[in-house]
């Protein structure tokens, strides 16, 4: 392991200055070598890590080279032609290619005053006017958040000045073309007061891509911003994919942080949010649809800091073929966040004899005046439903997915931006064998 | 209700009543641990070889072994070079045989707790294997089992008479190796009870053994096996009162259940070590092993436990589901109060088929307390039809206090199915205010609640239990209202 480090060390402390965003500007350098020093010290999570405990790294470790890819996008590649595809009409579009912002394949179109959207490389470079301390508290949110800050290539800031409002989505769209490459993404959004806005990550990668994506994003919502953040993770079927979402919500703010997972060899999504000031409130949902030796955890923790906060959380699972589903939600009390309102449910189907699941709903709670509850099921389809649809003539084929696509739709319907919804629904639906007659009913 | 709440009413506010340490002289090996104290317990209960060679195989693992961190507790590190591992009441060497040989002082002792033997004995036909310390002093209607060919004894008194069961079953649910505490156990434990039920027999009265710690500074090794042979049943009582005292006590025993074809056994428990002063000090360590395995077709284990003592708790009584359509039960009340800390909870294992397991757990914090529940539902790939339903509830009486839940969730077959829900929250204000606006105090009010809270699992408890976990239940619950 530590021979592995010192190559990694290498890596780090000699081609950071060369070619990543803001290697001019001190502090970003700075910040830069003391991320990797300590992602150098912890080295990859092992499974003996209470953290980490069902999912294991150690094909990420094994990689010969964690270096970002440092090929400028070229807008002629296959990768284009799925940015074009992709592109969803009636959003500001960001589209990053292998981890560097595309200015020909975006279309971030006319912002609404006090609306800021960048990309970040183009921020550091230039102005470099954020904030320090974004670059300073990733190490509370573990080795991979280290290890993108001191290799982060590219991503978007959003900035919403005070009562500033974003109608249409910003769609970030985030394509791994490259074998073998790795990933930095970093995005940062900070929403003024009053605030509103609806962002969309979606990763996309070519089917047999076999990347290794670190994404990292931060969030700061000021009094009463009201955010929605939605995710689609649809990797390449060899890909790793690593990511955080940490938000932090001040007084009567709103947040919303929806993940679909679909795609990918492995998918990692830690996402978290501190709830420091009072009234706030925090919705996570989540879906992950699984299938052949596809493996998925989430991990995710709300911090109710302040009093007469409310957070619910939602997240269910599919698993068929091999595939390993990991939940892990945490809510976290502390002392004096009274009158605090918590509830969590994780659901999930397994399909397939080989498909495990492992879940873990968690609550800590250190104050008295609260109402928290969880919830957690496994269990395959119910076959009084199942029989209820036969009798009426449905196919058994037809039936199942048709009670897949009944349990998943609870979430996607969720999804507040009608194109998103629409276009995940269909994702859904692609992954059932009935799909297509679904879609007719519909 | 209200003679009940009445007597909880009597307890609040009371610091630990079952203080006092009997002068009783006590046979006592050196302090600290090493191959030599494993040799020197061996030889002093006259072991036979076969006893000895797992001992030493036991304390050499435990060499190895570094001691577990992952528990949600806090306490100064445990110095296990300066405990006593030994030591067994002189009157042993007496060899009592009935009640009237019985040290008087001790049944004295018992008198204070107010469970006296013959109370028991005549009354609720309670059979008492009495640990006192770490050797049993006292075995009733012995007679009266072994008609029924039940075998109920001290452990010490099993290895002697029936070495061939000791063998075949001791260490097969908890192995030497299992855990840390575990292999301390086995390379050191002083003596527990054994227990035997052959084929076909239904036990016709409550198995029955309390323990005490006495004897200063002695940790307290128990070790308990019962065996449920076919179509055999039999229900186990161990209830815990402590002496008061000043030093951090380790208490770490080791309970093996082996439930064989049709077989039942249940299994409940009161503990009530001494948990401390009000501030936090002193109290017992209680690191616990239990383990049960539903070996056989249609074997039917269930713990029960009401924990109220003990400074730190951590403890997980555990079912293995092996045999078709076996059933695991868990039934737990544990309360923390003052500076307690308690992290229980269970591990159902489902590895035969159409195994079913039920899970219900009662958390009550209050004070500083800190109160975890930490399970683990595992559905191994061959466990067609396994169903678990897991239910537990927090109750927080004060700010200072803590409640958590790590539920851990391990499916591996799609036939299972899971179910677990837990809730979290404080006596409602609209419960006080329609108990008050009836003329009960608050503090009855609260007691009346938490009594009602926990009325699931009492319901489990038999019935000679029942009344004293209530009792137990009412420790100190003052200052908990508003």
């Amino acid at each position: 392991m530590n021979a592995q480090i010192e190559s990694w060390e290498d890596i780090a402390l000699e081609r950071i200055p060369l070619f990543l965003a803001g290697h001019d500007v001190p502090w970003v350098t700075r910040a830069r070598q003391s991320a990797f020093a300590r992602f150098a010290e912890c080295g990859f999570p092992t499974r003996r890590d209470e953290e980490w405990k069902y999912t294991d790294v150690a094909a990420i470790a094994k990689r010969t080279s964690l270096a970002p890819d440092n090929i400028p996008p070229d807008p002629s590649s296959e990768a284009a032609l799925f940015a074009w595809t992709l592109a969803q009409k009636g959003t500001h579009l960001m589209v990053f290619v292998n981890g560097h912002y595309s200015d020909e394949l975006s279309a971030l179109g006319e912002l609404p005053k006090g609306v800021r959207a960048e990309s970040l490389a183009e921020v550091l470079d230039g102005s470099a006017d954020l904030s320090e301390a974004f670059f300073d508290r990733e190490h509370e949110h573990g080795v991979f958040a280290a290890l993108n800050n001191a290799l982060m290539t590219d991503g978007a800031v959003l900035e919403l000045a005070p009562g500033a409002v974003l109608e249409k989505p910003l769609y970030l769209l985030f394509i791994s073309s490259g074998n073998g490459t790795a990933d930095y993404p970093r995005n940062i959004i900070m929403a003024g007061e009053g605030a509103r806005a609806t962002v969309i990550e979606h990763y996309f990668g070519m089917m047999e891509a076999h990347n290794f994506t670190n994404a990292l994003t931060q969030i700061s919502l000021a009094a009463r911003a009201d955010l929605q953040h939605c995710k689609l993770l649809q990797e390449g079927n060899a890909s790793y994919h690593i990511a955080g979402i940490h938000a932090e919500q001040a007084a009567g703010s709103r947040f919303v942080s929806q993940s679909f997972a679909l795609g990918g060899r492995l998918a990692r999504n830690d996402i978290t949010s501190r709830l420091d000031g009072p009234e706030c409130r925090c919705n996570f949902d989540g879906l992950y649809l699984l299938d052949g030796r596809q493996h998925a955890d989430h991990h995710t923790r709300i911090d109710h800091c302040a009093p007469s906060c409310t957070s619910r959380e939602y997240y269910r699972g599919i698993l068929d073929g091999e595939s390993h589903g990991v939940f892990n939600g945490k809510v976290v009390v502390h002392p004096g966040a009274i009158k605090t309102d918590a509830h969590q449910s994780n659901r999930n189907l397994l399909l397939s004899r080989q498909a495990e699941i492992d879940t873990k709903p968690q609550l800590e709670i250190f104050a008295d005046d609260v109402k928290c509850t969880h919830g957690a099921t496994v269990g395959h389809l119910d076959d009084d439903a199942l029989f209820y649809l036969r009798t009426r003539g449905v196919d058994e084929e037809s039936a199942r997915s048709l009670l897949i696509y009944g349990f998943a739709n609870d979430i996607v319907a969720r999804v507040e931006a009608p194109d998103m919804r629409a276009r995940i629904e269909h994702l859904v639906l692609d992954r059932l064998p009935q799909g297509d007659q679904i879609k007719e009913l519909l | 209700m209200p003679a009940a709440t009445r007597q909880l009413d009597e307890l609040i506010g009371r610091e630990y009543r079952h203080g006092f340490v009997t002068a009783l002289e006590s046979d006592t090996v050196p302090r600290g641990l090493s191959e030599e104290t494993v040799r020197l317990i061996s030889a002093l209960k006259h072991e036979p070889e076969f006893m000895l060679e797992w001992r030493l195989k036991a304390y050499r693992h435990w060499l190895t072994m570094t001691e577990p961190h992952w528990a949600n507790i806090r306490h100064p590190a445990i110095d296990y070079q300066d405990i006593f591992y030994y030591s067994a009441p002189k009157s042993e060497k007496d060899g009592p045989r009935s009640l009237s040989e019985i040290d008087p002082e001790l049944l004295r002792t018992y008198a204070k707790l107010g469970i006296p033997l013959k109370e028991q004995e005549l009354l609720a036909g309670v059979a008492v294997d009495a640990v006192f310390d770490s050797v049993s002093v006292a075995t009733t209607f012995k007679a009266k089992l072994a008609e029924l060919g039940i075998i109920f004894c001290p452990f010490s008194e099993a290895v002697q008479q029936h070495p061939e069961l000791v063998k075949q079953y001791l260490g097969s649910v908890v192995p030497y190796t299992d855990n840390y505490f575990a292999s301390l156990n086995s390379a050191v434990f002083s003596d527990g009870s054994f227990c035997y039920i052959p084929p076909g027999v239904r036990c016709p009265m409550e198995l029955s053994t309390y323990f005490r710690i006495n004897a200063r500074n002695t940790g307290q090794f128990e070790r308990t096996l019962i065996i449920a042979d076919k179509d055999a049943y039999v229900s186990y009582l161990e209830g815990c009162t402590a002496p008061m005292r000043d030093e951090n006590q380790l208490h770490a025993a080791v309970v093996e259940l082996v439930a064989l074809e049709n077989a039942q056994i249940k299994y409940a428990t009161v503990q009530n070590w001494y948990p401390g002063d009000k501030e936090g000090r002193g109290g017992i360590y209680n690191f616990v092993t239990k383990r049960g395995e539903c070996r056989g077709a249609n074997s039917h284990i269930s713990w029960t436990q009401v924990e109220t003592g003990s400074a730190i708790t951590w403890k997980y009584p555990s079912v293995v589901l092996r045999g078709d359509n076996s059933v695991g039960e868990f039934y737990s009340v544990a309360l923390t109060n003052h500076y307690q800390q308690a992290d229980t909870g269970t591990k159902m294992t489902h590895v035969g088929r159409n195994t079913t397991s039920t899970v219900l757990s009662k958390g009550i914090s209050a004070g500083h307390g800190q109160n975890t529940y930490r399970g683990l539902i595992k559905v191994l790939p061959g466990a067609e039809n396994a169903h678990n339903y897991t239910q537990c509830d927090s109750l927080l009486l004060g700010n200072q206090c803590g409640a958590h839940t790590f539920p851990y969730i391990e499916v591996k077959n799609p036939t299972a199915r899971v179910e677990h829900e837990a809730s979290t929250s404080r006596i409602g204000e609209e419960q006080l205010f329609y108990c008050t606006q009836r003329g009960i105090a608050p503090e009855e009010a609260v007691s009346m609640i938490v009594n009602g809270f926990c009325k699931a699992v009492f319901q489990n408890l038999p019935m000679e239990f029942a009344v004293e976990a209530q009792k137990l239940l009412g420790v100190s619950l003052e200052g908990s209202t508003g």
